[in-house]
């Protein structure tokens, strides 16, 4: 690599993102901005039931209504030989079995199963057509008992037949009789009782789907707004059996915003494709707001006990964490590994514990589906681990960055094999939480308390050493985990023959700026001009492959894979120059955009190596002509982003008014390759976690109505709800993937909640407060 | 939305001619309740009649000790009138924090006070300010008006015109926002006229109301203690999702203690 730092695009540099100029602009190319000749529209049939039999459906009003085309029904769907939306993680249970899927037609047959789940289409000439149709539908419904709360979920009626106490799967990881024997005989043991909200993701585009088919080459277009297209395109071929891979194109377009919500196969793109052979015409829907409040899959909804043993000295001696996980109604695309292996593996935190034990009870209700939502499992672990840590420590008496830091895993004992199945390569914790106690003031933190108390409001402090494993995954290990796909990532760089780039990366940039330091990445590499690299992604019809954005993968894989294919160009190239300069291939290396014959003053640029390759004058005759190289890159491990974040708070006590006055975010992403882009994502995350511990809570009533169901009464946060953010980083380099990076868009979501929730129960002195941190919560918990 | 016939008429006779010939009419003022709520299909008039053209139901005059607004004046006029800022600074204030930007740019007084949202911020002005509401037909005293969850005094086809609201010597007004909507769970306007004291609130029930209690209390000691004292009865409040009867009743307490330490600090 080029040491290139100190340039103004290369690595390290923080480079303005190419992509705004479009999108501040207006410019940006969403799915509901493009339309095709002869469009129709769909809307959709969504049960107003959380839970009922579908007596019948007359569609006989609806086909009267001028312009509609067609009424479609799960029967229609299923007679047409489509199948199931697929699970794509199996979970194998504690007793060996396996989990227990639920059918998941894309349009509900017969039954329904939350109010929202699409049963039926319909498609007219205009929006307001199809929706004037779909309001002459009849349907006739049987309501069925709701299951809804979590906590007797397991007690209720089967929502599913074959489901027996709505169980999807009773799930375990470590080492219980070495658990249970390490707590017994420890000298404190802290236990903890915990709920962790759901989210509803809130993406400011909603989900949107343009199905094409044309009919003279039999062939299948899906425009959507996808996170990973190449995924949707499998599922769509492979599961749902709409057509052949090679018939069917999937194009994710701009993208505006995911957090996991985006990378699941739903209903709607599924039934737009499927309907537009069906009707002759292309379809295509775009969600409103109602709709992706009710059937975007929602996110977290845990509930937990927890249990940590400490010696005598401090050190943690056990952890045994049991945790109930409201799957919602179906299994979503990968709803079954959230709540495992993206949760139980990380309940070491940044620590030693060296017994481990956690048993998960993955739970059916009449809810939409819970899936992914950024962090995913990996807020849900550092909240309990960092909220008990936290509350041991004011149980001992201790102070609360003492404890941690006597617990961590220290710089020599890397590579560091957790009792849940993980080897962290790297990594300095002491490191970022000295960073953040400098930068939060934490000596201060005494008077900073008095001068608040002084002013009528509580304040304090909370603590957060979180960890997370990013970078999915080595594919192996996670097929062997029950993954249905290998999590590697494909990359290909196009040379031009005047030395310009076109890159094609099988990541997907939602938000995450790909276009940008895909392109910082690849002009370092080759020494060229930042304006030389374009960046392609997210169709499949140019990009051969992909797995997608999630997990805060794309740059230690989808990167790693460019670096891969950016390796092979470099190594034509000095075949390529070797034979132009008449030297030996071993005598040519490749330095700062040069291929140089070492201990001379023969030199080749990039451009004209490139050149050659595709006007062969000069050129080795057993090579073949062209500059142009893919590569796929599959990690060895998961990377394992870690660091400390520090949250204050001040309390209004008679409102019950949570103020976060200051948060500091030390993060270890390993290296980094644009610091501003970087930064945004950890105010973007931080946000987001002070929304699940302060504001966001998606709440269904008894009957299982989605009661905050739109901006009203779901309180998203907003600028003035969060303080301006301390951030820094603190760098230990990936160890086993070549630009030493691991990973940053989730950590602000990780670390933030558990933070927030520590300073909050210090400033009011009990723990009983659960996330969201309301007014009223607070109050009541301040009136004792 | 569903389909519907859209006039504008010039004059107040014309736009009540109008809403008589409607089969099911609604006036559309500002729109920023209405018009969400035809987007949602929950409402399907058969005409709308939007008051905008009509000349009469603009402007603000202050005179007699009393500031005169136009029903049709917009949030946001009434947030940025030099006359209202000078005279009646509070209900300058009030406005500049009804909803967003774009609520206040379209919103109008008569449309929110008319439809009487029980989060909405004006009628506690109305109230707590003791003041006048004109129609095509007659005026309606504050203490009249309001009668229950978007109920009022008005009669079908019955338009706001103007509101006067008296000036007092000082008042302000505290609200508690609805953390998601922004809305008022809890907004009480404190006005004192000659040591009169007038306490409207908004949010706490079902419509505005007077909160005689804290009325009393400081006629007989205008300071936040006289406040802190007082028992402010949860009955008959609103509970929601967001704040029980018996939160909201401490809010009362709490905004008006706020609203009289903003007073009394000047």
């Amino acid at each position: 690599m080029s040491s290139s730092a100190a340039t103004a695009t290369g690595i390290g540099a923080s480079v303005l993102r190419k992509e705004d100029l479009r999108f501040i602009t207006g410019n940006g190319r969403y799915t509901d901005d493009l339309n095709q000749p002869g469009q129709s529209y769909a809307v959709f049939l969504r049960s107003p039931h959380a839970r009922a039999r579908i007596i019948g459906i007359d569609t006989r009003e609806a086909l009267k209504v001028p312009g509609v085309f067609a009424v479609l029904t799960g029967a229609d769907m299923a007679a047409d030989g489509l199948g199931d939306l697929p699970c794509g993680w199996e979970v194998k249970q504690k007793d060996g079995s396996d989990m227990v899927r639920a059918p998941h037609p894309p349009l509900a047959i017969n039954v329904v199963n939350y109010v929202g789940e699409p049963y039926g289409v319909v498609i007219a000439a205009t929006r307001a057509a199809a929706r004037q149709g779909a309001e002459a539908v009849m349907t006739d419904f049987e309501e069925r008992e709701p299951v809804v709360d979590l906590a007797t979920a397991r007690d209720s009626a089967a929502i599913h037949d074959g489901v027996p106490g709505n169980l999807a799967y009773d799930w375990e990881l470590g080492d219980r009789a070495a658990t249970e024997a390490a707590l017994a005989s420890a000298a404190h043991v802290t236990r903890l009782d915990l709920t962790n909200n759901r989210l509803i993701p809130n993406a400011m585009e909603p989900r949107a789907a343009l199905g094409v088919y044309d009919r003279s080459g039999d062939e299948y277009t899906l425009y959507t707004t996808s996170q990973n297209p190449h995924l949707e395109r499998l599922v769509l071929s492979a599961f749902v059996q709409i057509a052949p891979e090679h018939k069917l194109r999937v194009i994710a377009p701009d993208v505006g915003g995911g957090f996991g919500s985006k990378i699941f196969v739903y209903a709607e793109e599924t039934t737009v494709v499927w309907a537009a052979r069906k009707v002759g015409r292309p379809v295509k829907w775009t969600a409103d707001r109602s709709e992706s409040f009710l059937a975007d899959a929602h996110g977290r909804d845990h509930v937990t006990h927890a249990e940590l043993g400490l010696d005598a000295d401090g050190n943690f001696v056990a952890l045994k964490v049991e945790t109930t996980a409201n799957l919602g109604a179906y299994l979503s695309t990968f709803g079954s590994s959230v709540p495992t292996y993206l949760y139980g593996t990380l309940l070491a935190g940044q620590y030693r514990t060296p017994n481990i034990h956690v048993e998960v009870h993955g739970v059916y209700t009449n809810t939409c589906p819970v899936d992914a939502y950024r962090g995913a499992g990996r807020p849900e672990a550092t909240y309990v681990v960092e909220r008990i840590v936290e509350t041991a420590a004011r149980e001992l008496g201790q102070d609360p960055a003492a404890l941690r830091r006597r617990n961590m895993i220290r710089p020599e004992q890397f590579p560091y094999e957790t009792p849940v199945a993980l080897i962290y390569d790297t990594g300095n914790y002491e490191a970022s939480l000295d960073r953040a106690l400098e930068l939060v003031d934490y000596a201060g933190f005494p008077a900073r308390r008095a001068a608040s108390e002084a002013a009528g409001r509580k304040r304090g402090i909370g603590f957060a050493c979180y960890i997370e494993a990013c970078g999915l995954a080595p594919s192996q290990l996670a097929i062997q985990l029950g993954a249905g796909v290998g999590l590697y990532e494909s990359g290909e760089i196009r040379v031009n023959p005047t030395g310009s780039v076109t890159v094609f990366t099988g990541s997907h940039s939602h938000g995450q700026g790909h276009e940008t330091t895909f392109a910082q990445v690849v002009s370092d590499r080759f020494g060229i001009p930042f304006e030389n690299v374009e960046v392609v992604h997210g169709d499949t019809g140019r990009v051969e492959f992909g797995l997608g954005t999630y997990g805060s993968r794309s740059l230690a894989v989808g990167g790693s894979a460019l670096v891969k294919a950016a390796d092979k160009l470099i190594v034509k190239g000095r075949r390529i120059a070797a034979h132009m300069l008449e030297a030996d291939v071993d005598a040519v290396a490749f330095e700062d955009g040069q291929f140089v014959v070492r201990d001379s003053n023969q030199s080749l640029a990039f451009g004209e190596v490139a050149f050659a390759a595709y006007v062969p004058t000069n050129y080795p005759t057993d090579l073949e002509p062209g500059f142009s190289e893919k590569a796929f890159y599959d990690p060895q491990n998961f990377t394992y982003p870690a660091g400390t974040h520090i949250a204050e708070v001040e309390v209004d006590a008679d409102t019950g008014v949570v103020t976060l006055v200051n948060f500091v975010a030390v993060d270890d992403f390993g290296h980094v390759i644009n610091p501003m882009i970087v930064d945004g994502q950890v105010h973007g995350g931080v946000a987001q976690g002070a929304g699940q511990a302060l504001l966001e809570h998606g709440i269904y009533d008894d009957y299982g109505q989605l009661v905050t169901g739109s901006y009203m009464d779901y309180c998203m946060p907003r600028a003035d709800d969060v303080p301006d953010f301390v951030v820094d980083t603190t760098v230990t380099p990936c160890t086993h993937n070549p630009l030493g990076v691991k990973g940053c868009g989730e950590a602000g979501a990780i670390g933030s909640p558990a933070a927030i929730m520590n300073a909050v129960t210090d400033a009011v002195g009990s723990n009983d407060v659960s996330m969201p941190a309301t007014p009223e919560k607070i109050w009541r918990a301040l009136a004792g | 939305m569903y389909q519907f016939n859209y006039h504008r008429p010039a004059t107040m006779a014309e736009a009540v001619a109008l809403y008589g010939e409607a089969e099911d009419g609604l006036y559309l003022s500002g729109g920023q309740t209405l018009i969400p709520t035809l987007k949602q299909r929950l409402a399907a008039p058969s005409d709308l009649i939007d008051l905008s053209g009509i000349d009469a139901l603009k402007g603000i005059k202050v005179e007699d000790g009393v500031v005169r607004v136009g029903a049709f004046t917009r949030h946001a006029e009434v947030a940025r009138s030099p006359e209202i800022r000078k005279a009646l600074p509070v209900l300058a204030a009030l406005a500049g924090h009804i909803g967003d930007a774009q609520v206040r740019n379209m919103g109008t007084l008569g449309g929110s006070v008319a439809n009487s949202d029980p989060a909405a911020d004006y009628p506690a002005a109305v109230i707590g300010l003791g003041a006048t509401l004109y129609t095509q037909d007659r005026d309606i005293a504050a203490d009249d008006y309001f009668q229950d969850l978007f109920e009022t005094a008005l009669t079908p086809g019955e338009i706001l015109t103007r509101i006067d609201f008296p000036i007092p010597d000082r008042a302000a007004y505290r609200k508690f926002p609805n953390p998601a909507s922004r809305y008022a769970v809890v907004g009480v306007l404190v006005a004192d006229f000659d040591g009169t004291i007038r306490v409207g609130v908004t949010g706490a029930g079902p419509c505005a109301f007077r909160a005689t209690a804290l009325e009393e209390a400081l006629a007989r000691s205008f300071s936040p203690d006289a406040v802190r004292s007082v028992e402010v009865p949860e009955a008959g409040f609103n509970s929601d999702l967001h704040a029980s009867a018996e939160y909201r009743a401490n809010l009362v307490r709490v905004m008006a203690e706020r609203a009289v330490g903003d007073i009394l600090a000047g």
